[in-house]
């Protein structure tokens, strides 16, 4: 299995475009006044934005766009998102752990930000057409 | 406080239904970055057998988020909010996400844990159609920071 390693840029533009898409309008991911207030090293960026990119690496993989039936992450470390052009960025690789009874693909991700990782036992069950 | 454990195994009343739209589903793709034509185009998606456009796996959360509301907001179970973080979360699909969907999130409390003094919720819900098929099941589990 050949999975070719993503790299995706997070802005403080994507915070806000997810925020809206997802209702999810939690101070931490825009203000940096609030973000400091509760202890955090910056804005950081919606758990849920980084689970979406690295679900969009799987399905790309795939090549299908409903193909991932079971997908599990653990949110180890947040993502700080500087207010600059460059914003973070987000690396995500992907090997095969095994085929199930039924013939699906179980990969095991990995998601990086500086070298850390940001997700644990991040797991994608991936139906192969 | 630590949360009480009895908690474990209540279920929450089911959420207005919530009907999902083309534009919707195109607000949150592009918020994404994801293109796939099956997201965007209700003949590709016709292609794939689908009725019409498909949502990403993870569109689920704006379901799921007003399920996990429920248990966020009992006062009863008296979660404190600005302690909670997002620990983990899963998505188990039977069916992907249409536009046309009509569907409704009923949450129950999977399982409440504490370690070193952070209390962990496991909140299932489960995301059912007009036919009372289960589409999605989503488990967030929250870690309410000690203090």
């Amino acid at each position: 299995m050949d999975f070719p390693e993503r790299r995706f840029r997070i802005t403080r533009a994507d915070l806000v475009r997810y925020a809206g898409a997802s209702g999810d309008f939690n101070p931490i991911h825009w203000s940096d006044r609030f973000a400091a207030q509760v202890g955090l090293p910056g804005v950081i960026a919606h758990g849920l934005l980084t689970m979406a990119l690295v679900g969009r690496a799987v399905t790309e993989w795939a090549g299908h766009p409903a193909s991932m039936v079971d997908y599990h992450v653990r949110f180890t470390r947040p993502i700080v998102v500087p207010d600059t052009d460059q914003g973070a960025e987000l690396v995500v690789t992907a090997v095969l752990r095994n085929m199930t009874e039924n013939g699906d693909a179980v990969l095991d991700l990995t998601a990086t930000c500086d070298g850390e990782k940001v997700l644990a036992q991040a797991r994608a069950t991936v139906r192969l057409a | 406080m630590p949360l009480d454990p009895s908690f474990v195994g209540h279920t929450y009343p089911p959420t207005e239904p919530y009907r999902v739209g083309h534009e919707k589903i195109r607000e949150f793709v592009e918020a994404i970055g994801a293109d796939d034509p099956a997201y965007l185009d209700q003949q590709a998606a016709r292609k794939l057998g689908f009725p019409d456009v498909v949502a990403p796996p993870t569109f689920a959360i704006v379901l799921t988020n007003s399920g996990v509301r429920m248990l966020v907001e009992d006062p009863d179970l008296g979660l404190d909010f600005s302690r909670v973080v997002h620990g983990d979360q899963r998505f188990q699909h039977n069916r992907p996400i249409h536009a046309g969907d009509v569907l409704t999130c009923r949450s129950t409390i999977e399982q409440i844990t504490s370690r070193a003094g952070n209390d962990f919720v496991t909140a299932r819900t489960e995301v059912t159609d007009e036919d009372g098929e289960v589409v999605v099941t989503g488990w967030s589990k929250l870690v309410v920071r000690g203090e």
